[in-house]
């Protein structure tokens, strides 16, 4: 009994590593196939423009609300403390180290890591990628490296202009609707962010980083996906739920790398 | 089978299994050039994997194919790749690209293996197109024409590099009487224009037998018979006799092997029979 339930656990265990190789292996061909894109750059941009562009509205309009909502709660919370000259301050780090790369990896998991994975499992399951293997063409150099490289550019972008959108969602709230002194709340912002620290490592590097990990979780399990009607909206499924569940634990690992004293 | 011409294809005691399960065993076939050889069988007799190992995208579990004299299997990647720069393949639905048009469709692999100028990429595109009666419809996508259309888009692509080898897999399945006639005739029609070879996989008796100068026929993996498509027709073997007169009795059974009913229903023997 208990060398059964140990037996299952090893196989558990042994399949996990295997699955967790493969997608690391697959991760760095996808990587290597990307270093031909130099000399086809249409390739990378037409998928900036699926990929990015098409993310643009939902990035805006979610990052305005984001922003506007924090500005609002971060009065109420202010006012407690008499300290609402500082509502420009608190609302621009927490966008710029938290919820602007963060919630921008979620709304990129669900509008393009979503619409990528259905794509390359319909792609399979219509032997489009077959077709292209017995043309010569290298699926993984000509499908999946420049959609992995447009996501790895694309993010750091969205996850700026969720920021932006943010504090002038904020601004909106806190300085035009609520009266918030208009000096205290840039003065303090710029006084209280730093350059490296919030917006290159707090913004660039965690977007970068979400969009890596979102991008390839999304191509990995459209390719990997069974060419059925099931298992492609399984593997859609699977991409939000994995890609969401790896950002919060990113996020908590580069946090604590980033930010810790 | 009396060759007078040197084979393109050879397979050679091929064996090919998916885990336990056995798909092809101890396959035997010659594919001489300029010849149009097809390759029948019902549903899940292994048609499709011959064509996969030829195209090197599966592996044989032992003995070889080999195209050019090159063995497939034993080939690394850009070998492997630069052998299949001399195939071409139409698959059973077409597989054509839904984001790109007809036209782009056929580019794409003129694109991709040349450095050709846009101008001379259009000439030959609309020169493939037209042979198979599609150039007026170049600027329309696979969703907006017709299965046999599409077909005869995918058709167009997979001869766009004029290559030596062109396989079909079930070219004519789901094609109405007409499409299916057209396609029969550009088969054959565009191999000896092109000079090439084709390999044809299908289980439609009435257009490979109009079509194919050789005919192999397969059933669970192993060759049944082969001949010419007249010496077929009145083959007496019971396999091939049952597929060209499509009969419902014969050695392919009509129920799936298993349990007997009397045995699903727990009626002993004697009872319920």
């Amino acid at each position: 009994m208990i060398g059964r339930f140990l037996g299952a656990i090893g196989a558990w265990l042994r399949r996990s590593l295997q699955d967790l190789g493969f997608a690391v292996r697959s991760f760095f061909i996808m990587l290597a196939a990307s270093g031909g894109l130099w000399r086809r750059p249409r390739l990378v941009m037409e998928q900036l423009f699926f990929i990015g562009n098409r993310s643009l509205v939902i990035t805006i309009v979610s990052g305005l609300f984001v922003g506007m909502v924090l500005g609002l709660q971060g009065y109420y919370t202010l006012t407690t403390y008499g300290a609402t000259q500082s509502l420009g301050q608190l609302v621009a780090l927490s966008l710029m180290r938290e919820l602007g790369p963060v919630v921008t990896a979620l709304l990129f998991a669900g509008r393009a890591g979503t619409s990528l994975t259905a794509e390359i499992g319909l792609m399979k399951a219509g032997e489009q990628l077959s077709a292209m293997e017995m043309m010569a063409v290298n699926p993984i150099q000509r499908v999946l490296a420049p959609r992995l490289l447009a996501g790895i550019i694309a993010m750091p972008v969205l996850g700026g202009i969720f920021t932006a959108v943010g504090i002038i969602g904020s601004y909106l709230v806190g300085v035009v609707l609520i009266g918030v002194d208009e000096g205290s709340f840039w003065s303090q912002m710029q006084a209280g962010v730093d350059l490296w620290k919030d917006i290159i490592n707090g913004t660039y590097i965690k977007s970068l980083v979400f969009g890596i990990a979102v991008t390839f979780i999304a191509l990995f399990q459209g390719y990997q996906a069974q060419p059925t009607p099931e298992d492609v909206s399984g593997a859609t499924t699977r991409t939000v739920v994995i890609s969401s569940l790896m950002v919060w634990w990113l996020d908590f690992m580069m946090t604590a790398v980033m930010f810790s004293k | 089978m009396s060759i007078v011409v040197p084979n393109l294809v050879e397979i050679r005691d091929l064996h090919f299994a998916y885990g336990e399960r056995s798909i092809l065993s101890g396959l035997q076939m010659d594919f001489p050039r300029g010849k149009v050889v097809a390759v029948m069988g019902g549903s899940g007799s292994g048609k499709t994997t011959v064509l996969r190992l030829i195209g090197g995208q599966l592996r044989p579990s032992s003995g070889a194919v080999s195209v050019h004299g090159q063995v497939v299997h034993e080939l690394d990647t850009e070998n492997l790749y630069l052998m299949r720069r001399k195939m071409g393949m139409l698959f059973q639905h077409g597989a054509l690209f839904t984001d790109l048009t007809a036209f782009e469709n056929v580019a794409f692999p003129l694109r991709e293996h040349t450095d050709l100028s846009e101008e001379l990429i259009r000439t030959l595109v609309l020169m493939k197109l037209n042979a198979v009666g599609l150039r007026n419809a170049a600027q329309l996508k696979p969703a907006e024409i017709s299965g046999g259309m599409g077909r005869r888009v995918a058709l167009a692509r997979a001869i766009a590099l004029d290559p030596e080898l062109i396989m079909y897999d079930e070219p004519f399945a789901g094609l109405d009487p007409i499409s299916m006639g057209v396609t029969a005739n550009l088969i054959r029609n565009l191999n000896d224009a092109l000079g090439s070879t084709s390999i044809l996989v299908s289980h439609d008796v009435k257009e490979c037998f109009a079509i194919a100068d050789y005919v192999y026929f397969l059933s669970s993996g192993k060759i049944v018979a082969h001949g010419t498509p007249a010496e077929m027709a009145v083959s007496t073997h019971p396999y091939v006799k049952q597929f060209v007169n499509a009969e419902a009795d014969g050695p392919v059974p009509f129920h799936y092997p298993g349990k007997s009913l009397a045995d699903d229903l727990g009626l002993h023997a004697g009872v319920g029979r």
